[in-house]
């Protein structure tokens, strides 16, 4: 081996800063599923008759499907029933949930990630839904939106507080009945975020979730709902995190989104959940259906990810653009280094007039990591005059990481226009060089080619998110070369 | 004390003997130039100056400032003031020049132990760079040398340089491809930023370049040695007469 390659092939793996965890007691499920679990998950969660009768359905049905076997991932078998599908923080009181019964420990791990609850209460900036393991552990800054009628709050509060608006769009844009890890999702999920904004709100602070798993052999199945009302507005932001074990987690998550007429919903993820150590052992499976639907006209949904932690990724967050003028965008980034796998990328579904959707997918592999993207532009015959642009980027970074690419296209409208881009890069020796020339350690080059390379999506980001999603993507590269 | 010196430098690439027992010193305020044909070793000599371990010495020293250069990776030899003007700047899709600049005066800063220079005062120092390169200013806001023309990428080297302010300064063939406004606009910013207390290694193919830059010394580099040197009348000598004259000469 040359020593340029060898330059470029010294990969070790940095720490995992966020691989903590926290002492809290909890309340745990026995591990395994069955009906009687999800009547206990029911039960616990004290839900009414209808939500029980949609979790058994969806159960169910579960049982009739396999699990999906087309990602270009691979991993040993999941066993179903060694999962824990219900853990929340014991709590220490009951009583209403305020910032002030939270437990101390689980503050001082939000603490530890970042988020000060109060901090952010204060300040204004962001309201925060904090969820560890399966519950909802509080909600910051719901005062000052419940004045303008935005209802942000956990899910079960909202199925306890809103029942009718809960009967109405859950599972509207993901059916339990869509794929097997929906299904699963459905019949298991504890909590969740749940978010309304009513007719010509703009929301105006920037709405986030951060979700946590703490506890071990612990499955987390969270769904998040958000419904933009006509001419509303809303920026979503959701970050994820978990300690480091040895044994690989499942989080299998769903968000449906739905913007009414010439509403949108901006919704950004940072996915940093633990990839395993530089051997491959351990790290989450993220399985995740993730759906927005423009049902009115002139809506927009746009998700931007950020997507650098799991063992395993499997996403696709998606749009169905109904409403005529309706557009849905995509802008991901996605790395993967060591032994950590991605299949991931977006459908749009173009079925009204005029839409128009965009793809930004910039993949990153590193080490051993294996990065792909899937795409589907599907042009239905409706859809006259529909648009669409992809872009797919791929960045090698040394020699036995790997990239793919799956684009589908789908035409049944003559007049639809479809543009697909595609480019493949290596990080290369006469870069690094390049840059060490100018007085930047190795390290500090990589990261600066890595992060030019994702600017385009990184622009999408709120500010101070952008600036958090450029330090992650050096974090997760550090010490990659040598 | 010599700026730097090179004592019997042997070095090559992929198991190529090409550099074969270089001597050369350089003291505080002069310009060397040299100069030699394609394939004589001129590029392997800027590359190992620089670090490149794509290159590898095989045996011989380099001191700097007396101490021992061959054993600083690239970004230490960049603190301690060696610059290398490419002759083919690589392009960093996406990365902001100025924000790419800035990184690295700031590290340059730091290793000097002096504190970083925010935003507001970084912008100064390069406008006032600017004006004394005669470089456009949207060339600041575009990604590093990503579509760049020849010229333009010279130019910001050279700006780079500026900015950076070298002790020892390496321009490897910096006037290829460059037409002759280009050629004099990049000369005429060297020649701005000679002082007594840096110097300069100018690698080149023609003599044209000398006749903007005139360098204290020429050396001809053929087959991995210096075989001849001398002062700037020399290169006027090469232009008259080519480089078969010499390649009698395998040492001078």
């Amino acid at each position: 081996m040359s020593d340029s390659e060898k330059t470029i092939e010294q990969f070790v793996q940095s720490d995992y800063k966020y691989g903590f965890t926290t002492d809290v007691e909890t309340d745990t499920a026995p591990p395994g599923l069955n009906e009687d679990i999800i009547r206990l998950i029911s039960r616990k969660k004290n839900e009414p008759e209808f939500m029980l009768e949609w979790r058994l359905k969806a159960y169910r049905h579960w049982l009739t499907m396999e699990e999906p076997k087309w990602p270009n991932v691979h991993y040993p078998p999941i066993d179903y029933q060694s999962i824990v599908y219900y853990a929340a923080p014991k709590a220490r009181k009951p009583g209403p949930k305020s910032l002030a019964d939270v437990e101390p420990a689980i503050l001082e791990m939000y603490r530890k990630l970042g988020i000060s609850l109060q901090e952010q209460e204060r300040l204004a900036g962001v309201a925060v839904d904090a969820i560890m393991d399966s519950v909802s552990v509080g909600t910051t800054l719901k005062g000052q939106l419940a004045e303008k009628g935005i209802i942000f709050c956990s899910f079960t509060e909202a199925i306890h507080e809103h029942p009718e608006l809960i009967r109405k769009w859950l599972g509207s844009v993901v059916p339990y009945t869509d794929n097997y890890f929906a299904a699963l999702n459905a019949a298991v999920f504890s909590d969740g975020s749940f978010c309304y904004i009513p007719k010509g709100v703009r929301c105006p602070v920037e709405l986030s979730t951060y979700f946590r798993i703490n506890a071990i052999n612990t499955g987390q199945f969270e769904r998040t709902l958000i419904v933009a009302d006509e001419g509303a507005y809303v920026s979503y932001l959701e970050g994820c995190t978990a300690p480091m074990r040895d044994e690989n987690q499942l989080h299998a998550a769903v968000v449906e989104l739905v913007a009414l007429d010439n509403a949108e919903i901006k919704y950004s993820t940072v996915q940093n959940w633990y990839p395993g150590d530089k051997d491959g052992k351990g790290g989450i499976y993220n399985f995740v259906t993730k759906r927005g639907k423009c049902a009115g006209v002139n809506s927009k949904i746009s998700w931007t990810q950020v997507e650098t932690g799991s063992a395993i990724t499997w996403k696709y967050p998606s749009c169905i653009l109904l409403g005529d003028n309706s557009i849905g965008e995509f802008y991901s980034v996605a790395l993967t280094n060591n032994c950590q796998q991605a299949d991931t990328g977006t459908k749009m579904i173009h079925i009204g007039k005029n839409t128009r959707s965009t793809i930004v997918s910039k993949g990153i592999s590193a080490g051993r990591g294996q990065n792909s993207y899937r795409g589907l532009v599907k042009i239905m015959k409706g859809a006259t005059n529909a648009r669409n642009f992809s872009q797919c980027d791929s960045l090698l970074i040394g020699d036995k990481c790997g990239a793919h690419t799956f684009p589908y296209i789908e035409a049944h409208n003559k007049t639809a226009t479809v543009e697909h881009e595609a480019s493949t890069s290596k990080v290369g020796e006469d870069q690094i060089f390049y840059l060490n020339q100018r007085g930047l350690s190795t390290q500090d080059a990589v990261s600066m080619i890595v992060n030019g390379f994702s600017k385009e999506v990184f622009k999408q980001l709120p500010m101070e998110f952008a600036v958090e999603a450029q330090k992650l993507l050096g974090v997760s590269l550090e010490g990659s070369v040598g | 004390m010599a700026l730097l010196e090179i004592r019997n430098l042997n070095a090559g690439i992929a198991g190529k003997h090409i550099l074969k027992g270089i001597n050369l010193t350089i003291n505080p305020g002069e310009v060397h130039a040299i100069m030699g044909p394609n394939g004589s070793g001129k590029s392997t000599l800027s590359q190992v100056l620089a670090g490149r371990k794509t290159f590898n010495v095989i045996s011989g020293e380099v001191l700097y400032n007396g101490k021992d250069l061959l054993a600083l990776e690239p970004e230490e030899r960049a603190h301690e003031g060696i610059f290398l003007a490419f002759q083919y700047p690589v392009e960093i899709p996406g990365v902001n020049n100025t924000y790419f600049l800035k990184a690295a005066y700031n590290e340059i800063r730091k290793h000097r132990g002096e504190p970083e220079l925010d935003a507001m005062d970084f912008l100064a120092l390069v406008k006032e760079k600017i004006k004394l390169l005669h470089v456009s200013q949207d060339l600041l806001n575009r990604p590093l040398n990503e579509g760049f023309s020849g010229g333009e990428k010279k130019r910001n080297e050279i700006f780079q340089m500026a900015v950076l302010d070298p002790k020892l300064a390496i321009l490897d063939e910096t006037d290829s491809g460059l037409d002759i406004d280009a050629l004099r606009d990049v000369a005429d910013g060297v020649n701005k930023l000679r002082r007594p207390d840096n110097a300069a290694l100018v690698i080149t193919h023609y003599q044209r370049l000398l006749n903007y830059i005139v360098p204290d010394f020429v050396h001809v580099l053929l087959n991995g040695c210096i075989v001849k040197s001398g002062g700037k009348e020399l290169a006027l000598e090469l232009e008259e007469k080519g480089y078969d004259w010499l390649a009698g000469a395998t040492r001078a």
